[in-house]
């Protein structure tokens, strides 16, 4: 079931800058990203310029302008993941989907975002793809992780 | 069900916590007690570690297996799913408790080892070289041959206090959390103390602030108790930023009611009626068992208006976080959650004076506020009686890097690092020889071989220039190069930079900038950049003194920490990097040098065919030569090469 973003936007009350930012969570939640049409929605419903909430969504890193994959990979740099090569994990990545971290292949299905700390150092390095966590990887599990990936849409 | 939920909330509401002060309860409430508490089971229960590091170790795909296998074999047994005990590297980790028996641990349970497993401990075999211990229980039988768990050397010199229950416990049961004692501290101190008392109380226990700087929190309490005000705010700070740091994610998921516990208590004796717990958004799971403890503890009448029927309203409210470091200090904090873009004031005012919407405000960090239930509840001078002199309590700290058990320590203070590091986390991975552990995060330092018997505390951790911080241990072996380390955390520190002020916007940038042109290779050695590299080490001291003295907030005061920590400890590996071009660890690609024997090649090509740069020239079936000024020291002609012919110099 999927809600409008009008719903969302709706079910926050109309005033207040304390909302600003859960209302631009939960229509990136939603629809993957902050497109201009739902910057300008929400712009009208809050009573705030556009400038404004364009400038607070791209303070933090959560924020996204461009659509995802259909399969979004979190790479975690964190000190315990770099200090166990994650940097030649991010760099295998890069590699093996032609695309750099905030992009997204051509064909839509994987998009690659650099984390700062996902919070499981102890089993570093760690990335997410669509939420679910890979634990230990290395450059080779890396191939087979994506390969598994890659099928799965072909079923 | 929902009746004898009812019944349950009513007993425990009723028998425990209305009945605080009363320890000699009489034989039927122990029983039920016991039974909440899951000392006494009247049927078998599967316990697996489903915290974050459980799930990505697979805890997940045990679960299905475990679910399949007692629905197969027509087993009535309980699943639960808990958080986690801390031992990360052991995940998934499952503990089995039948009734009569002690309940026992296994680790690494993927699903495939998950029959194997069930098929022996319900048979009351033991597949023996599993089982990390058993959790000792008086009138339960014992198994042959397994350790005690609190005798396990990850375990033992452990003092767990806000850990206590992670791991053991349902964390989304708050019937077992009550049984367990839970919220008796609240209900007391709303029972017998003035606000102003709960204060004191905390000052005098000697309990700092367990986020950063260890500011005493009891104080912060009392300023803003002190304040006149319509309303005023409490805020959890959950939003750990620190690269390397996990113990308030696990708390939260393992133990979600001891930080509601906490926070009420806090609040009360502030005056504040509102708080707001600021969680990263990277912590869905956290956040789903906060939802769903808050729910619980309203329903229980704990949070709410008039709670208990003495007057005191008390809500909370949780506000995702949207990525920014910069959120960690107390100003940015609260600008984010008022909905505006996370940069940092000037201080004073101070936010207990005037903080969230202008309102007196105290922050707390999430271990800060998990000491306090047991504070109120075993007293200020038995709290006061652990750690050293000027650092009360415990501590916890993340252990993660090149050592053998990596997860989650809580030690009195005053260990030391050796003590973690060694007897706790089993020594260095793979027998490789210890570097050095970085504590603190990107706010931290390092601390070497030398210094390794310090015994931890706020202010001997300063005097090595390196920090608490929130806990974060990363450990570092021979492989890994200070210099690139220090580049690491320079990369982040700029890039998490809000801009507001000028010394960390564009110091911490040109701080990288040298960094990076002492771990990269110079296109031609006779421009200036060899002298700016010669001229690195002094500028980053100079720099990273003015950045310090200048910058706005905690973020850029600390920023040049890393570097200088370094610095410190391993200036010869910056000299190595910047007069021999050397990286001694090799892990500075930029700066190796590869060369291609003439008498083993045979010019098959492969080499020039790969090479991201077209570095290496030559016709087929002639040797080819690498040309050095192009090389980006990758490495990967030497990875295709089949006839060795290609080496590192």
């Amino acid at each position: 079931m999927t809600i409008s973003r009008q719903q969302i936007i709706s079910k926050y009350p109309s005033s207040g800058h304390e909302n600003l930012i859960p209302i631009l969570q939960d229509i990136q939640q939603q629809e993957g990203y902050l497109s201009e049409e739902s910057i300008i929605e929400v712009g009208q419903h809050l009573n705030l310029p556009t400038s404004k909430i364009f400038g607070v969504a791209t303070f933090y890193n959560q924020f996204r302008f461009h659509p995802v994959g259909k399969y979004h990979i979190q790479i975690c740099r964190g000190t315990a993941c770099h200090v166990l090569g994650s940097s030649n994990v991010l760099e295998e990545l890069e590699k093996n989907l032609k695309i750099k971290p905030g992009q997204t292949t051509k064909d839509g299905m994987f998009s690659i975002e650099v984390v700062a700390c996902i919070g499981a150092c102890g089993l570093a390095p760690v990335l997410a793809i669509n939420g679910n966590f890979h634990a230990k990887v290395t450059k080779e599990s890396l191939v087979q992780i994506i390969e598994s990936y890659r099928n799965k849409t072909e079923d | 069900m929902e009746r004898l939920d009812e019944v349950n909330k009513e007993f425990l509401i009723n028998e425990v916590l209305r009945d605080f002060s009363n320890n000699s309860k009489d034989p039927e409430t122990l029983r039920k007690l016991s039974l909440f508490k899951n000392e006494v089971v009247e049927k078998p229960i599967i316990y697996i570690g489903a915290g974050t590091c459980g799930l990505g170790a697979g805890a997940v795909k045990t679960l299905i297996k475990t679910r399949q296998y007692l629905e197969s074999h027509q087993i009535d047994a309980r699943i639960v799913e808990t958080g986690c005990i801390g031992l990360c590297s052991s995940e998934p980790i499952m503990d089995i408790q039948i009734p009569g028996h002690n309940r026992i641990s296994f680790e690494h349970i993927t699903e495939d080892r998950v029959d194997q497993l069930l098929d022996h401990v319900f048979k009351l075999e033991l597949p023996e070289e599993d089982a990390v211990g058993q959790f000792m229980s008086p009138g339960m039988r014992s198994w042959d041959h397994v350790t005690d768990i609190n005798r396990h050397p990850f375990f033992i010199s452990q003092q767990r206090l806000v850990l206590k229950n992670c791991g053991i416990i349902d964390p989304v049961s708050i019937e077992e959390y009550i049984a367990r004692g839970g919220y008796k501290s609240f209900i007391k101190t709303l029972s017998i103390y003035e606000p102003v008392e709960v204060c004191q109380l905390i000052i005098e226990s000697g309990l700092r602030g367990r986020g950063g700087g260890g500011f005493p929190s009891g104080m912060k309490w009392k300023f803003a108790n002190a304040e006149k005000s319509d309303q005023k705010y409490l805020i959890c700070n959950a939003d750990e930023g620190d690269p390397g740091a996990f113990m308030d994610r696990a708390v939260i998921e393992g133990d979600p009611h001891k930080l509601i516990e906490g926070m009420a208590i806090a609040a009360y004796g502030i005056g504040a009626s509102n708080a707001y717990i600021y969680i990263r958004a990277e912590y869905p799971l956290a956040i789903e068992r906060l939802h769903r403890a808050i729910k619980q503890a309203t329903d229980y009448g704990l949070l709410g208006k008039n709670i208990f029927c003495t007057g005191v309203d008390f809500e909370i409210k949780v506000k995702m976080g949207a990525g920014a470091f910069v959120c960690g200090e107390e100003t940015a904090l609260m600008h984010s959650i008022e909905g505006k873009r996370g940069m940092p004031s000037p201080r004073p005012p101070f936010p207990t004076t005037s903080g969230l919407f202008g309102k007196p405000t105290v922050i707390n960090n999430v271990e800060t506020l998990s000491n306090v239930p047991v504070i109120l509840e075993k007293g200020k001078e038995w709290f006061a009686s652990i750690g050293t002199e000027k650092s009360k309590g415990t501590k916890v700290f993340a252990l993660s890097g090149k050592i053998a058990l990596t997860g989650l320590v809580e030690i009195p203070m005053g260990t030391s690092i050796r003590d973690i590091l060694f007897t706790i986390g089993g020594g260095i991975r793979d027998g490789k020889k210890f570097k050095a552990v970085q504590i603190g995060g990107p706010s931290g330092g390092c601390i070497t071989e030398e210094n390794l018997d310090i015994q931890i505390d706020y202010d001997s951790l300063l005097k090595v220039g390196a920090m608490m911080g929130s806990g974060g241990l990363v450990v570092m072996d021979e492989d890994t190069c200070m210099v690139d380390v220090a580049k690491f955390f320079m990369d982040f520190i700029q890039r998490e930079s809000c801009g507001k002020c000028i010394p960390c916007r564009e110091g911490t940038k040109r701080m990288l900038e040298i960094l990076e042109s002492i771990t990269t290779k110079p296109k031609s050695s006779t421009s200036n950049e060899a002298l700016d590299r010669f001229k690195g080490i002094m500028q980053l001291e100079k720099l990273a003194r003015v950045i310090k003295d200048t910058s706005l907030c905690g973020l850029g005061q600390s920023a040049p920490n890393p570097v200088l920590s370094t610095l410190r400890w391993f200036r010869n590996e910056y000299e190595a990097h910047i007069f021999e071009r050397k990286c001694p660890a090799g892990v500075c690609t930029n700066l190796r040098t590869f060369k291609i024997n003439v008498d083993a090649c045979s010019g098959c090509t492969v080499c020039s065919k790969k090479c991201p740069t077209g570095a290496i020239i030559g016709s087929k079936k002639t040797p080819h030569f690498i040309v050095e000024e192009k090389c980006i020291g990758c490495g990967t002609c030497q990875e295709v090469c089949k006839f060795n012919a290609i080496e590192m110099v």
